[in-house]
């Protein structure tokens, strides 16, 4: 099958989805002209016009509410916020306004739009352009959060949360823009809300979240080098949880760790171990564990960046060391 | 810097009133009538009967600003309130038990009792789209349901109340920028009510709020938002210019309010002599002594009006009160669409 970076996967499903539905549109920071901080949105301006790809001012806050208002009266936004780290700007129109409108107005209201954001940890962008905060985003009943890691994710992904009719957050990895994978032409949709076992394993479960599933694949290669067979999860959705996949691996192979590029205290790993713990404590062997990045900002220094971050070894010794407790 | 344009005291001269029919000026005369009495009962119902709680921030001396906007306005048009959004809600002409069920928190309610008063004022059936309780926010999705108007080329416009304090939000600067660079037709309506809850507009602003919203390159009001007519005029030309995509526009409609902040609040901030000399400028009692004195209508028409307000409002209490809460259960099924 033909293949695409995970950049391309994105830009294609939303290429394809403007071709079909005259409701979509984009707004955000130099996503026109200049293609997007990253390139995701290269071409679409070309292809599409200046109607249609909106290059806005450095205005997080009112692309997002520009993006509430629309979407409630019928458009259907595709908006971008340049980094993760960006998005407390934006907060209140997301969580406050966005995630609640449908509750608060007993229903009479739907925004309904994508807020594509991405995190850069791995590149040396420092403390305030690299975070991964998709914990933040628990608490927000009503938004529904993704963050693919292949490119046949994000293609699948993004399509159906352009079908959703909740405020949707779309998480991209920086690292792995450039990955390639197998990705069909023709539409498909990735449920939102559906984890995927991308690995098969009776010893241990190793939830893993966005550019950590790779990691934690090739830290289970290792572990079956010493006949440990883990088995894999990206869980893919951050909110709603795939409860039952994650619960049913650790009811199987009754140990469990969790993997990511966020800080560990308060990460969306600290919710994975309280499912476990409300869901299959009798079956657990061995106390949870997680493989994050430690509790202090990101530093700039490459080589102390490198130290900073989780990896497929940190995964391994992790795993070693639950599976021998 | 656009001009700024200043429309006051419309209704003090015969030639003033003539500037439009008999029916415009009974239609607002009626609507603030209808709002005042409606925030009487509900200030009667907090604070006598115990039948509201929760922050409840009354619309009384205001009127003039929500009626002469709304009679410029389409059935059509959007608009976007604010926590202190009872009286959009009554000119709008939401049902009257809707929006007192909703201040008691049951299910006839405009949001089913999950919104309160301060989100009252969302009726789709009404295009009332939002009622934020964010200063501020509701100014760019203005932009964006502006963005929207543009897109789908439809004749309406939105228009988007907020308070004073508004302006001083970062959500301002982002949103009239948007707005003003995309030129949507939004009528931006500043209900400058000379207090930021406590905080006096002479220590929250070093210059006029006009001559802030001005600075975008928006067409700009200044209105004597004491007075319905003046407030009319403002608005129907700020919707034409809308509608001839010289959007987005801007009023500062300068009134006050009869109460504090909240309905616990005493506003002792407030200096007295201010507090007289704003109360002398009330607005309906101004405009029924124009209105009556011009023989655009007579005493007993106003009362009139007067008592219709009264029945209306005393049925649809009964109605409201009647009304049972939501069930537990189904709030599990109003978090996602």
């Amino acid at each position: 099958m033909r293949e695409l970076t995970y950049m391309e996967a994105i830009r294609e499903a939303i290429s394809q989805a403007m071709e079909r539905d005259e409701r979509i549109f984009l707004l955000g920071e130099d996503i026109g002209a200049y293609g997007g901080a990253f390139g995701v949105t290269k071409g679409l301006l070309e292809k599409f016009g200046r109607e249609r790809v909106i290059d806005t001012p450095i205005s997080e806050a009112a692309i997002t509410g520009a993006a509430v208002g629309a979407s409630i009266v019928g458009m259907k936004p595709i908006a971008e916020i340049m980094y993760m780290d960006f998005l407390p700007i934006a907060m209140d129109q997301l969580v406050t306004h966005a995630a609640k409108l449908h509750f608060m107005s007993g229903g009479q209201l739907k925004p309904s739009f994508i807020l594509r954001t991405q995190y850069s940890l791995g590149r040396a962008h420092g403390a305030q352009h690299s975070e991964f905060l998709p914990s933040w985003f628990l608490q927000a009943p009503g938004l529904k959060v993704v963050a693919p890691s292949t490119p046949y994710d994000a293609k699948g992904l993004m399509n159906s949360c352009i079908k959703e009719g909740a405020p949707v957050l779309f998480i991209e990895c920086a690292m792995l823009y450039r990955t390639k994978g197998e990705v069909p032409e023709e539409y498909y949709e990735v449920p939102i809300g559906k984890a995927e076992v991308r690995r098969n394993g009776t010893d241990i479960t190793i939830v893993a979240l966005s550019r950590m599933v790779w990691e934690a694949l090739a830290a289970a290669e290792k572990l079956s080098a010493k006949g440990i067979e883990a088995e894999v999860i990206d869980v893919r959705t951050v909110q709603p949880i795939d409860r039952e996949t994650i619960v049913s691996s650790v009811k199987k192979t009754g140990r469990l760790l969790y993997t990511s590029d966020e800080m560990a205290t308060g990460s969306f790993g600290a919710e994975i171990a309280a499912i476990a713990m409300e869901h299959a404590f009798e079956y657990l062997k061995a106390p949870f564990t997680r493989v994050c990045a430690p509790d202090i900002p990101v530093p700039f220094s490459p080589p102390l960046e490198k130290e900073y971050m989780p990896n497929g070894e940190k995964v391994y010794e992790a795993a070693l060391k639950i599976y021998n407790f | 810097m656009a001009g700024i344009r200043t429309y006051s005291n419309t209704s003090s001269t015969r030639e003033g009133l003539n500037t439009v029919g008999k029916e415009a000026l009974i239609s607002m005369l009626k609507k603030m009538v209808l709002a005042r009495r409606f925030e009487e009962k509900v200030e009667d119902l907090y604070l006598r009967m115990a039948l509201i709680s929760g922050p409840c921030h009354l619309y009384l001396g205001m009127e003039a600003v929500a009626a002469g906007v709304s009679e410029a306005l389409t059935r059509d048009d959007y608009v976007l309130a604010t926590y202190r959004g009872h009286g959009h809600a009554v000119v709008r002409g939401v049902p009257l038990e809707r929006i007192f069920a909703e201040l008691m928190g049951r299910e006839l309610g405009t949001c089913k009792g999950l919104g309160g008063s301060m989100h009252a004022a969302t009726w789709k059936d009404a295009n009332l789209l939002l009622a934020t309780a964010i200063v501020g926010s509701n100014i760019p999705i203005a932009a964006g349901v502006g963005l929207a108007i543009k897109k789908k080329k439809e004749e309406k416009i939105v228009a988007c109340f907020f308070g004073d304090g508004a302006v001083n939000s970062g959500a301002f600067n982002e949103g009239l920028n948007l707005a003003s660079i995309w030129k949507v037709p939004v009528l931006y309506v500043c209900e400058n009510n000379q207090y930021a809850m406590s905080l006096p507009v002479s220590m929250g602003f070093s210059t006029s709020i006009a001559e802030r919203a001005s600075s975008y390159g928006c067409a700009t009001y200044v209105v004597d938002g004491n007075d319905p007519l003046s407030v009319y005029t403002a608005a129907k030309e700020a919707r034409e210019l809308c509608r001839r995509n010289e959007g987005p526009c801007f009023i500062e409609a300068r009134t006050y309010r009869l109460k504090g902040h909240g309905i616990y609040d005493k506003a002792l901030y407030r200096p007295e002599e201010e507090v007289k000399s704003w109360t002398s400028k009330e607005p309906i009692e101004n405009f029924r002594r124009r209105l009556v004195e011009e023989g655009i209508i007579t005493q007993q028409e106003y009362d009139e009006i007067e008592r219709e307000a009264a029945e209306r409002i005393s049925e649809a209490v009964s109605r409201a009160r009647a009304s049972k809460y939501l069930d537990f259960s189904s709030l599990y099924n109003l978090v996602y669409p």
